[in-house]
């Protein structure tokens, strides 16, 4: 994923129906992790949508990123289950193992933390996903071990 | 005889993908009676990883917790000697297993083909009958008694408002208009509600025929399916549904050589609560921030594009195709007077056996929490069942008798809504919770409405300084003033039940409020702020505490009492948890 990567507006196949600005932003962020500033005009040149129309969209949904990510993404489920099994813990140890908070990105851009609401997988909690593999039953100690092929690029 | 592994989301997470790898090659190199297939979710999330063997006769053995270490074993003494594998059996269709209740107390309409049918193979799911309602529609050319059907049936809207889905039908129908649109409403974004996902990843068909039933009832040609981006499974699953039932003319131009034409196109949510509601739902669809606007105009005749739209939720639509094949009244027979039907549970918390139940309006929470999933996990106290996400409420063990239909339901505080039942024990504060829920709605608010934006967050202030022991005289019946301005002040569902979590556990658990107020007491242990961890003199040095400590802030020699530094404890409990001589004190 290179944030240098042109985008292909051409290969694009939303032309014709409306409501194209959400899948272009989501487009954009599977290719690139993220949306920049570059992108955001990018599409309002090409589509005409206003700025502040893109980014009013952009800052509404949680799921868009307008900084870029690191390798891995962690993402801590806080839904209900997940709190009350303990999901508090494991957000206090992962910015103990990682010295980072939530939406934050380690140095090393190994690691970015986000805390989502629910990942769907309650009768596992407390859940983490970190890219698409989902981790259950956790507890605080099992973090540095299960983080540990991701930080070295194994997983 | 044939093997399927449950691969849903919760089961791949559990490591179903491995014991599938491992199913196959223990079996390669047998003679190829048995096959491998993939199954969705069977609901019994507890015991993930769970494998199939089903006889050519149809008996179904299920087995629980089938890691790759376990296939040898399950494979050789079941495949090939045919002698099943008691200790492992949790549900057997013959009555053999060591779960019976799960199963058996549970009445499948919409979750009828979950973890029956390879959700990736339409053929499998057109043996079970499927399709065949789409075909007796066409064939009968009849919308307006269809949607008669529908309303007699009784089926109310699963999403959790509860409206005839038949009269939603009606008024989309009348409603003047060339084009007209259906919507599948899979933005399930309660915590802890997991069963469209399921139904989703599970029979994707049985939500796209109840679409197609519903767009020949209104006169509609074009459907969006809005799902959770967090679902990836689900959309790669619907996405096959879709080209396998346009490449046998079910979907698409000319369906089954009739002149309906009907095109399932999918949207894909971008994390927004809020687009949950209809009219946010349409403005997220139509490219723009999801949020609500003044209804009437309904949907019904002002939606998507302007356009006369129908919402249902995916829940909804999966009963569709079960109504028509076997009529109204077949549906109508299960229930209560107004609540007709099934209603599908996702069951998590401190409950033995987690995961998804269907069972008949009526039941009361009691049989729910006890017959159905074993009670509470460790034998310790049912305390109470947390429904409908955050716009629910808690109800309190003492109402363990409340039948569930969206009236009794709605009479305690809480409401029906999609289904997610929490249940929590006395380890779980209600406050916290109150809490944990004001601090999702608060961040979910979309800022329309001032009470629903800033009214939130300084109920969520409060309560946050509640909980961290900082809690002043007069902050209750601050919480309880601030809970009806929200409500009577807010456009739509959001904000008008984003109180109700507080105001249920204020109405049942309010001796809790008052002892972190007045005492700055956690009377369950779980507000971090007022806990202090010690080592008490039981301590013989074993170590475990300290190896558990992920803070490193236990120290001591080995053989001898250690000790908590106190400024490194970030009080996490895992020593709590880990200790076996009840040697660590918290207060």
């Amino acid at each position: 994923m290179e944030a240098t990567r042109p985008f292909d507006f051409a290969n694009l196949h939303f032309k014709g129906e409306g409501g194209t600005l959400i899948p272009l932003l989501q487009k954009v962020q599977t290719e690139e992790g993220y949306i920049s500033k570059e992108r955001i005009e990018e599409i309002h040149r090409k589509t005409g949508v206003p700025l502040s129309h893109i980014f009013g969209v952009a800052t509404f949904y949680a799921q868009f990123r307008l900084r870029p990510v690191g390798r891995n993404i962690i993402k801590v489920c806080h839904g209900t289950a997940c709190h009350v099994a303990g999901a508090n813990a494991i957000s206090a140890s992962l910015k103990d193992i990682l010295q980072i908070g939530d939406g934050e990105t380690t140095p090393d851009r190994a690691f970015t933390v986000e805390t989502v609401s629910c990942l769907g997988c309650c009768s596992l909690a407390p859940v983490i996903m970190v890219n698409k593999d989902t981790h259950g039953n956790l507890a605080p100690a099992d973090l540095r071990k299960a983080l540990a092929p991701y930080r070295s690029g194994k997983a | 005889m044939k093997i399927l592994v449950g691969l849903g989301t919760c089961g791949i997470a559990a490591g179903a993908a491995a014991t599938y790898a491992a199913v196959l090659s223990r079996t390669g190199p047998l003679d190829g009676s048995c096959r491998v297939e993939k199954t969705g979710c069977a609901g019994m999330c507890y015991r993930e990883p769970l494998v199939e063997v089903r006889d050519d006769d149809g008996t179904r053995w299920q087995y629980g917790q089938i890691t790759p270490a376990r296939v040898d074993r399950l494979v050789s003494e079941h495949v090939v000697n045919g002698s099943p594998v008691t200790d492992w059996l949790v549900w057997t269709s013959g009555g053999k297993g060591q779960e019976q209740a799960f199963i058996d107390r549970q009445h499948r309409i919409v979750l009828e083909n979950c973890g029956v049918i390879d959700p990736e193979k339409i053929e499998e799911y057109l043996e079970k009958g499927g399709y065949q309602a789409l075909e007796k529609v066409l064939a009968r050319k009849d919308p307006d008694g269809l949607i008669g059907q529908i309303i007699e049936s009784g089926l109310r809207g699963r999403g959790g408002a509860g409206f005839l889905t038949g009269m939603k039908w009606r008024f989309t129908r009348l409603a003047p208009g060339k084009q007209k649109y259906v919507i599948c409403n899979a933005d399930e974004g309660d915590p802890g509600a997991f069963m469209d996902r399921s139904v989703l990843e599970s029979d994707p068909h049985a939500v796209l025929e109840g679409m197609a039933i519903a767009g020949h009832a209104i006169g509609a040609t074009k459907g969006y399916i809005y799902v959770r981006a967090e679902y990836p499974l689900a959309v790669e699953r619907l996405t096959i549904a879709i080209a396998q039932a346009e490449a046998r003319g079910l979907l698409g131009d000319g369906i089954l050589g009739t002149g309906f034409e009907f095109h399932v196109s999918l949207k894909e949510g971008a994390g927004a609560f809020v687009c949950g509601e209809e009219t946010a739902l349409i403005a997220s669809i139509e490219g723009r921030r999801g949020m609500p606007r003044v209804r009437p105009p309904f949907p019904a005749v002002k939606g998507l594009w302007e356009s006369p739209t129908n919402i249902n939720n995916v829940e909804t639509f999966a009963n569709v195709p079960w109504i028509v094949r076997n009529g109204a009244e077949a549906f109508s027979r299960l229930g209560t007077a107004k609540s007709k039907g099934t209603k599908v549970f996702a069951m998590a918390g401190k409950i033995r056996r987690g995961g998804l139940v269907e069972v008949p309006m009526g039941i009361s929470i009691r049989e729910i929490v006890h017959d159905v999933c074993g009670g509470i996990k460790e034998n310790r106290k049912f305390k109470a069942v947390q429904m409908g996400g955050p716009s629910g409420g808690c109800i309190p063990a003492e109402l363990e008798d409340t039948v569930i239909d969206y009236e009794s339901i709605n009479k305690t505080g809480a409401i029906m809504g999609s289904g997610g039942l929490v249940v929590v024990d006395e380890t779980t504060c209600m406050v916290d919770m109150a809490r944990f829920f004001l601090d999702f709605t608060q961040r979910e608010s979309c800022g329309k409405c001032t009470f629903c934006r800033i009214g939130t967050r300084r109920m969520l202030e409060i309560l946050s300084r509640i909980t961290a022991g900082q809690g002043v005289d007069g902050d209750i019946e601050k919480l309880e003033s601030l809970a009806l301005l929200v409500k009577n002040n807010s456009l739509c569902g959001l904000g008008q039940t984003a109180p109700n979590p507080v105001l249920t556990t204020l109405k049942y658990f309010r001796a809790e409020y008052e002892a972190h107020i007045s005492n700055r007491k956690c009377p369950a242990h779980q507000c971090q702020a007022l806990l202090t961890y010690t080592i008490n003199e039981k301590c013989n040095g074993c170590g475990v505490c300290g190896r558990a400590c992920s803070a490193k802030a236990i120290t001591g020699e080995k053989r001898k009492p250690h000790v908590i530094d106190h400024e490194k404890c970030i009080r996490c409990d895992e020593c709590y948890r880990a200790c076996r001589f009840d040697a660590i004190t918290r207060m």
